[in-house]
This record gives C-alpha cells, structure tokens and sequence, in this order.
C-alpha cells in the first residue's frame, strides 16, 4: 500500500479514537471527573448490533443508539450521582473496578470467544483501488465524525443549554448559583457521551467486525490516554487528543518493519510518556497555562 | 506511653493477621494451602502498591511492572541451564549460563524492582494526577510488550517454566512479615513523614521547602523493591509464569484489595489483601465446582471477577476510606481522648484519607533561616 493508504487508514483509526475522547471529554468537561466505563457502553452497544442481528439496519443503528444512551444515564445515576465532587482519580478507580466487572458480565452472557457482527459489510468495499486502497467506510467515518462534531459545536456553542454546559465547565458552583441546572447538564452530557458511544461501536464493528469481552476496555484504554494527552478539560483539545492516538498509532503501524510489529504497543506509550512529560498540560494546551506539575 | 503502644500495635496488628492466616492455612489440604500461599504473596504486591500510593497519595498502575520484572528475572536464572537453552534459545549468554540460588533470587527481584521503579519515577514523578495515572499505566503496556515478545531477555511468548518451587506457606508469610517490616520501617523515616504532608497539602508543603519530587521518588524505589521482591516470591510460588499472570488482571486484584482495604493505612492494605484474597480464592473454588452444605454449586466462569469489581464499587461509594477506615490497626482505640473538653471538634468527620496522623506527627521542622 502507498504511503497515501496508510494516511487514509491512519485517519479513520483516528476518527474513532476521537470519538472515544469526546463520549470521555464531555463528561470530564461538566463534573471534572473520569468515566472509564464508557468503554463497557461501547462493547454493549456493539453486543446490541449482534443481538439484533436478524432485523433491518436502521432499526439496529437505532437499538444501539437507545442501548448506549440509557446505560450511559443507568452509570450516571449509580456511579456518578453518590460520587459528586469526588476527585477524578477516585472516579477513575470506581469506574475502572464497574468496567472490570461489566467484562465479567460480557464474559459470562456472550461467551469468551466473542460473537460476529455483520453489519453493513459493503462499506468495506473499495472506492478507490490500486495503491490508495480508500474503502467507503472510511469516507463514512470521517462523515459521521465531522457532522457529529459540527453538531455538537452549534449545540455548546447556539443553544441555551449548551451555554449552560460551557459555564458548568467553566466554574461549576458558580453555574449552580446563577441557576444553571446543573443535573439537567450532567444528564445531556451522558447523553451525548452515550450517543458517540454508539456511534463507535457501529463504526468500529464494521471494520472489525467480532465483539469481544475486552473491546471496550482496550477503545476506552487508547481513548482516554488520548484524551489525557490532547489535555482533557477542552473537549476539543481531547478530540484532537484522540484522533493523534489513534492516527499515530495506525502510522507506526504502517511504517515499523513486519517483524517489529510486536512491539507497536511499547512504540505507541512511549510516544504517549514522551509527550506527558514534554507537555504535561496537554499537547494543545497552551505554553504557560496551569499547569498540574511538581 | 500511649503512642508507644500505638506504634506497637502499629507493626505487631498487621504481623499478627498474617500469623494467624498461615497457622489456620497449616491445618488444610495441600491444595487448599496452595491457595492461602497466592494470598500472602498478593498481599506483599499489595503492601508494595501501599508504600507508594498509600503514601504518596498518587495513583499508581505500574507497580506490577517492577512484580514482572522481578518475577522473570528471579524465574530465569533459578531455571535449570539445560531448560532454557532448550527453550529459550536466543537468551543473551549470561542470562542462558548464570545459575543462582533462589534465595538469591528474591534478593535480585527486589533489587531490579528498585532501580527499575527509580528509573521510571525519575522520568515519571514530576506527573500528578491524571497525567500520572496514564503515565504509570503506560510503563505497564511497555514492560507486558516487552518481556512478551522480546526473546533475549525472556521467553517470549512461552512461559518460563521449571522454576523451583520453594514459596511454601511459611516462606510466603516470612515473605510478607519483611515487606511489612519494610513498609512500618519506612512509615516512621522523616522521608515518609514528608511524604504524608506533601500528600494532605501539596502547596503548602512546598512552601515550606519540602521536594514533592524527591520524597516520591524514595517513596516510589522503596515500593518498586518490595514489588520485585514480592515478584521473586511469585515465580517460586508457581513454578512457572507468563507475562499474561502480571499485567491488567493483577494490576486490578491489587488495586482492588488496597482500595477496599483503605488506602492510606499499613494495616488497611493487609487487611484489604487477606480479605479479598480469601473471598476471590473462594470463589475461584466456586468457578470449578463446590459443595456448599448438600448442593454442588458451580458459579459461571468470570462471576468472581464480576463480584470483587462490585465490591470496590460499592466500598468506594459509601465508604472511600476502606474497611480499615484507613486507621492503623488499633489507631482509634489509643488516640482516643476523654470528650470533657467538650470543644466540639470531631476529628474523624472531616477528614479526608488519614486524619489524626498528620494533625499529631510533628512535620518536619522548617528550614531554618
């Protein structure tokens, strides 16, 4: 494949990954605190897919939507509501133990091996052939990333609820005191998280199509090291965040020889120690901005 | 002379749960004993991840790195030579020719557990937070790709096998009593006090001169040695391991344990360590098949995995301190004071990891001017 293959590949790994920093991002951005389960959101709305095997497309892309968006607002009551105003980390720990015990789950109703999903296998039929190998999944892909995107700007940025959000993010109890309310916010951000959720797990089954126990932990793994990288209170610092992972790790990928590829994994967090330590703040934070540093 | 007997019970708490762990362990089956082993030596993993975070108050999800690297290491070279020039043909020479004693091994895995966990705090512990939690768990994705698939250290994807087996029941609990020793040893060094206070209040332990960077950076070493050590201990409890047998799943069991136990206390992380590990060990059993009373019960495959993730949630949620309170063992009952002063100040109700502690230590004096 030509190097312009490799970018378009590179690209689309990317797209996903950064909509797995903006179903983290959204989150972080109202209550400052980090959701790794959203990747157990993901893996069941790909399982969903696979439940609804026998029944029309639309209605499946519909059922996975719905899945993701009600088990998004299912953690959001359980987890997060008794766990307001405690730090990130501790929810990082709360959600990492709920992520390993929804992979029990998974493991336990959908066996280990991991069920197929078949859904729209055209998209992976080639556009353009020959040395750019350009399928139509990709251009999908970068369509449904960017209108969901657009999307959710004119949304932050032209209605009145997402003014609420952005100064929720901005200064959370002074929102709360000029009347912002606050769980009506929190709630749409779990929303959204659960609607780009799904989105990846359409997406990503139909270029990978088999679900496994572990695929949400190793999405949101990537996702969330993404998000942290691009700096993770800027939703679209963390996007942007997201899509570097996901586009450098796909590049590595193309460029390392064939018998290194093994070793992709230690090359990608490598990449990912070197830029915390450089840019602790995050790689599109600002020189001189605050800094969380010792 | 109160505080003299807290400080006592302090150590004596934590050794004496071990003891009385491996006499209950002495009267079961072989297998059984097995089991209680694998708790003692997760429980010195456990008492490694203490001494850091514990501490430090920083999240670590790379200490197992430095159990790999102290498990393989001590597995490689106790391994007969004629076993891993068989099966690991392309080691580097002094790897494939050394041959050393397993008790030297265990000191060669603390060893290598430290100054691997000094070299990565070096580069890593100027991170707080977040940056730090990803930071430590990449350190963990690196090491599991690199002693899995890089055949002139290791043996790639295969296991090492044919370790001498030696963690018995009772090296396993003399395992665990030195790591406790250790990590007490360690809590009443000024380094550690330091620690603690850059723990309850960063800013202002900076303004009065204390380096955040170098009291984690010991805190971190000490912690990686254990670590290897507990490592060391793992590989002869086994006879054998696999990179897969220190990665997420450990690195989750730990963490588990600690937080259930209460982070911020010596005797929560051994508490946290035995409770769990009795109860996942149970139910391992469970997952093969067990008569309880007159019914054969079979629990599905992952249902313990399931369980112990609910637990910490539910212990994080309406009890973030842990079981321990993350008190030592008997803190409460000898810094208790009479309430005729009547003041009305509730030492326990505001805190936040470990409360009476760092209000009755003296911090460390100032730099004088």
């Amino acid at each position: 494949m030509s190097w312009i293959g490799h970018l378009v590949n590179a690209v689309s790994l990317g797209v996903v990954y950064g909509l797995v920093a903006v179903s983290v991002g959204l989150v972080f951005g109202v209550l400052r605190q980090v959701n790794l389960a959203q990747g157990e959101v993901i893996a069941l709305g790909a399982y969903s897919l696979w439940m609804t095997r026998d029944l029309p497309v639309v209605v499946r892309i519909l059922v996975c939507i719905g899945v993701c968006v009600a088990m998004s607002l299912v953690i959001q009551v359980i987890i997060f509501r008794p766990l307001r105003g405690a730090s990130a980390l501790t929810t990082l720990i709360v959600t990492f133990g709920l992520s390993y015990a929804l992979e029990g789950v998974w493991t336990i109703v959908f066996g280990t091996n991991g069920q197929p999903v078949s859904m729209l296998s055209s998209l992976n039929q080639v556009v353009v052939g020959g040395n750019v190998g350009l399928r139509w999944i990709t251009l999908v892909e970068m369509g449904v990333g960017g209108i969901f995107f657009a999307l959710l700007v004119l949304v932050l940025y032209g209605s009145k609820i997402g003014v609420m959000m952005r100064a929720t993010a901005e200064d959370f109890r002074t929102a709360r005191i000029v009347g912002v309310r606050i769980d009506r916010v929190v709630t749409l951000a779990f929303v959204f998280g659960g609607v780009s959720a799904a989105m990846v797990a359409i997406l990503f089954t139909v270029q990978t199509p088999l679900v496994t126990p572990t695929l949400g932990f190793n999405l949101i793994t990537l996702g969330l090291v993404g998000t942290v990288l691009g700096g993770i209170d800027r939703l679209g610092r963390a996007t942007a965040g997201g899509f570097v992972v996901g586009f450098v790790n796909s590049m590595l990928g193309a460029i390392i020889p064939q018998e290194l590829l093994v070793f992709l994994p230690m090359l990608t967090f490598m990449f990912v120690i070197v830029m915390l330590v450089v840019r602790p703040a995050g790689l599109f934070t600002p020189k001189g901005s605050n800094v969380e540093r010792v | 002379m109160r505080s003299k007997f807290r400080l006592v019970a302090e150590l004596v708490g934590p050794l004496a749960a071990v003891a009385i762990v491996t006499v209950f362990g002495s009267t079961m089956s072989i297998a059984q004993q097995g089991n209680v082993t694998n708790i003692l030596v997760t429980t010195t993993i456990v008492v490694a991840l203490y001494v850091f975070t514990g501490n430090s108050g920083v999240m670590s999800f790379g200490q197992i790195s430095f159990v790999a690297v102290g498990a393989f290491a001590a597995g490689i070279l106790t391994a007969p030579t004629l076993t891993r020039q068989a099966n690991m043909p392309s080691l580097f020479k002094f790897l494939s020719t050394t041959q050393i004693s397993n008790f030297d091994s265990l000191l060669l895995g603390a060893g290598l557990g430290a100054l691997f966990a000094f070299l990565v705090g070096v580069v890593l512990l100027r991170l707080s937070g977040l940056s730090a939690g990803i930071a430590t768990f990449a350190v963990l994705e690196i090491t599991y790709d690199v002693l899995s698939y890089w055949d002139k250290i290791g043996p790639g994807v295969m296991p090492v096998v044919l370790v001498p087996v030696t963690t018995t029941l009772v090296m396993g609990a003399l395992g665990l009593g030195v790591a406790i020793v250790v990590a007490f040893a360690y809590q009443r060094t000024r380094s550690c006090r330091l620690l603690r206070a850059t723990r309850e209040d960063a800013v202002a332990a900076q303004g009065i001169g204390i380096s955040i960077f170098q009291h984690r950076l010991i805190a971190f070493t000490i912690s990686g040695a254990i670590a290897g050590f507990a490592g060391a201990l793992f590989v002869h409890e086994l006879g054998s391991i696999s990179t897969g047998q220190v990665y997420i799943d450990l690195t989750f069991a730990t963490l588990a344990m600690l937080v259930v136990g209460g982070t911020g206390s010596l005797w929560g992380a051994v508490l946290g360590g035995i409770a769990l590990g009795v109860l996942e060990s149970f139910l391992s059993n469970a997952e093969n098949g067990v008569a309880i009373g007159s019914w054969h019960v079979t629990l599905p495959n992952g249902l313990s995995v399931v369980i112990v993730g609910v637990i910490m949630v539910v212990v994080l949620i309406f009890a973030p301190k842990g079981i321990s309170g993350s008190h030592e063992f008997l803190e409460r009952f000898f810094s208790h004071r009479p309430a005729k002063a009547g003041t009305g100040t509730e030492p326990e109700s505001t805190a936040k990891m470990t409360d009476e502690e760092s209000s009755e230590v003296p911090l460390s004096p100032r730099p004088t001017s």
